[in-house]
């Protein structure tokens, strides 16, 4: 594995020595132990480790879901561990959009509505909501389907959903958190493909968790190797 | 999150959970309910009350009397005036100025004589008492057999049933439209010459002085007069619940009437003495717009130097004691409310056990601690205003089947029927307000519970 070297022009996300502890049963476990990490801006960075390693820990940090024990999280230059918990909200709703392995779309609600859901919180009005509802789910290929319920849908469907919904307050970063991992590899790769051409076409910034290295070589600039917390190795990509 | 789109949301999870949101819903209902139907028996009782009191007359009443004549009801406010010789007497200039008070009615005296009715040559003794045509509302004419007096001074006469049945023992309906005679004593003043030409001597000098010239100065005599009148009316009982001089009558006149006739009364016996000045009156009713005015009428009355009365204390207590059974009665009502409120709490704990993921997710995709404690907030309020809602109108029939089982039970004891249970819109405005603020208050705990909820957790684990 090669190393790389990290621009540091107008980084997307940048942390310094970032640790998360959860005490457990009398110790300590370091889930994130003093990771420090650059993203530039529209890079598309997968984070790869065994389960366990971490990675789904930095991406909640990087998602503003959880607060760093120590170091600090910078994303396009805000310090998200100094942020009171409404700011970190205002930062998940309008800065962040997040693709889960589980898809997390909530069931009683329609697609139209699952995708609208955000966009109420960040207040946006009816009309425009309506219109970017439209948008964001062309945009994932499910212009048609906007009265369905979630379980009306294919697994690689829900989860083009949740790609429209994490899309609908137009965030500058995506976090997705294994998001081929309850998907056949084929319709795995459509979501990546997917993910890719949105990340080049709306000049996002994608920050990845997979287990699956051949998926992430394909479709990431870069790879970043966790293990037991702790950034192991980086790897760019052609 | 903007208003409608929370009321939207919390209408929205609310009907995810049919049964349990509309079984807590019936529970606040049935709290509301029975905190409407108790409250609305205490308004409607009060109400009644009140009705049958103003009904008595006493209500809307002062009564004045000269700090000259006798002790009033105030001992220490007779104490207090140091020469009630000076007092102003009740007199006519006197009554015109309480006629001019702001909120007065009416002021008429209190005039009740001694007379007899001469009908198919017997003579039936009793008191005559003028009435006021204000009297027509008194609820003693409620059941007025004939008619009320035409005009203020008209010639006719209403009587009491006891006294009807005494003149015609047979037919007592038969007198109305009847004319009968009524012989009574008038007041004459003696003139200074009428004294010395052939009158009784009187012994002493006249009170009013040599420049009297009023003929009352020298007192007065009664003569034996006679007036017919006819028959309008037969009343069951005594007016103002007997409990005014003119109630305990037995021969009703016009007040007008009464007057003009210039009627020996026992108070002319006091107003010769004094002397001068002319006619007095003994007592005056004076007649309020409104019973909550009448403090204020007396007030101005005593002003003027008279001496006044009024059953306001007793109204006083009366608002008192209902306020306290309103209280009790609002207290039972709360009871159901109080467990429909853990109900709310059940409900609402629930919901967020299971919503446990829904709120992660929202939270993730930006939802803030806020935004999820205003939405269990607003289902909450929207649980309280439904079943306020419904709380009102099984309330309502409540009251309503109250008031027919009430009427029906009235009726059989031949009474007639009265509404005692009254729901006054205030108290529909104020029953939902009530209902959504429990509901509110039931829904901190929750909703703090649920903003509290830390998404990694819900999300690792679901």
């Amino acid at each position: 594995m090669n190393s790389v070297s990290i621009s540091t022009a107008a980084p997307a996300v940048r942390t310094f020595n970032v640790c998360r502890y959860y005490p457990m049963g009398g110790g300590i476990i370091r889930a994130v132990d003093g990771i420090s990490l650059t993203i530039e801006s529209g890079e598309f960075v997968a984070l790869l480790g065994q389960s366990g390693s971490g990675e789904s820990t930095l991406l909640n940090l990087l998602a503003g879901l959880d607060r760093p024990s120590s170091g600090s999280v910078l994303v396009q230059g805000r310090d998200l561990a100094k942020m009171s918990s409404e700011e970190l909200a205002a930062y998940r709703r309008n800065d962040v959009g997040m693709v889960f392995q589980a898809f997390h779309l909530i069931p009683s609600m329609t697609i139209t509505e699952n995708v609208e859901l955000p966009m109420r919180f960040a207040e946006v009005n009816r009309a425009e909501r309506g219109q970017r509802v439209r948008e964001s789910l062309e945009q994932v290929g499910l212009g048609k389907r906007l009265e369905h319920r979630p379980s009306e849908l294919s697994g690689g469907e829900q989860q083009r959903v949740s790609l429209a919904r994490a899309l609908a307050n137009r965030p500058s970063l995506l976090l997705a958190d294994e998001p081929t991992g309850n998907l056949d590899s084929r319709t795995g790769e459509d979501i990546l493909n997917l993910i890719r051409d949105l990340s080049i076409s709306l000049g996002m910034t994608v920050v990845m968790v997979t287990h699956e290295r051949a998926l992430a070589e394909r479709f990431a600039q870069r790879l970043v190797f966790l293990a037991d917390g702790k950034l192991l190795s980086q790897e760019a990509l052609a | 999150m903007k208003g409608y789109d929370l009321f939207e949301l919390a209408v929205r999870n609310l009907r995810q959970s049919k049964l349990r949101n509309g079984l807590t819903t019936v529970g606040i209902s049935v709290g509301v309910a029975s905190l409407v139907a108790m409250l609305s028996l205490g308004v409607g009782l009060q109400q009644l009350a009140t009705r049958r009191l103003a009904g008595s007359g006493m209500f809307d009443t002062v009564f004045v009397t000269s700090k000259q004549d006798f002790r009033g009801f105030d001992r220490e406010e007779d104490q207090k005036t140091e020469h009630p010789e000076n007092a102003p007497v009740l007199d006519e200039p006197a009554r015109a100025k309480m006629t001019h008070l702001q909120y007065v009615t009416e002021v008429e005296p209190e005039i009740r004589v001694m007379g007899e009715i001469v009908s198919a040559g017997q003579t039936h003794f009793g008191f005559v008492t003028g009435l006021p045509m204000s009297a027509r509302e008194n609820e003693a004419f409620d059941n007025l057999q004939g008619k009320f007096f035409s005009g203020p001074s008209a010639e006719e006469v209403i009587l009491l049933n006891d006294f009807a049945k005494e003149i015609d023992p047979k037919d007592p309906k038969g007198l109305i439209g009847q004319e009968v005679t009524l012989r009574y004593g008038e007041r004459q003043a003696l003139a200074p010459d009428a004294e010395s030409a052939g009158r009784p001597q009187l012994s002493g000098t006249p009170a009013g002085g040599s420049n009297a010239t009023s003929g009352d100065d020298f007192g007065f005599s009664v003569v034996r007069k006679t007036q017919k009148l006819k028959v309008v009316g037969i009343i069951e009982e005594e007016p103002y619940g007997g409990m005014r001089t003119v109630s305990r009558g037995r021969i009703f006149l016009p007040v007008d009437l009464t007057e003009k006739l210039n009627m020996a009364q026992f108070s002319d016996m006091r107003s010769s003495l004094r002397g001068g000045g002319g006619k007095t009156y003994m007592t005056l009713t004076v007649r309020v717009k409104d019973p909550g005015k009448v403090a204020q009428v007396q007030d101005a009355i005593n002003k003027l130097g008279f001496r006044t009365f009024s059953v306001l204390d007793a109204t006083k207590s009366l608002r008192r004691f209902f306020t306290v059974l309103d209280l009790f009665l609002g207290i039972f009502g709360s009871l159901a409310l109080a467990v429909a409120t853990l109900a709310i709490i059940n409900t609402l704990v629930m919901a967020v056990l299971e919503r446990r993921r829904e709120i992660g997710v929202m939270k993730a995709i930006g939802a803030s601690d806020g935004d999820v404690k205003r939405l269990f907030f607003a289902e909450a309020g929207a649980l309280g205003f439904f079943g306020g809602v419904l709380g009102i109108a099984l309330g309502f029939a409540i009251g309503k089947a109250i008031n027919v089982g009430t009427g029906i039970y009235l009726h059989r004891h031949q009474l007639p029927a009265e509404a005692v249970w009254i729901l006054p819109p205030w108290l529909i405005g104020a029953a939902i307000a009530f209902s959504i603020v429990v509901s509110l208050l039931a829904g901190l705990y929750p909703a703090s519970r649920a903003a509290k909820l830390d998404p990694v957790q819900t999300l690792k684990y679901e």
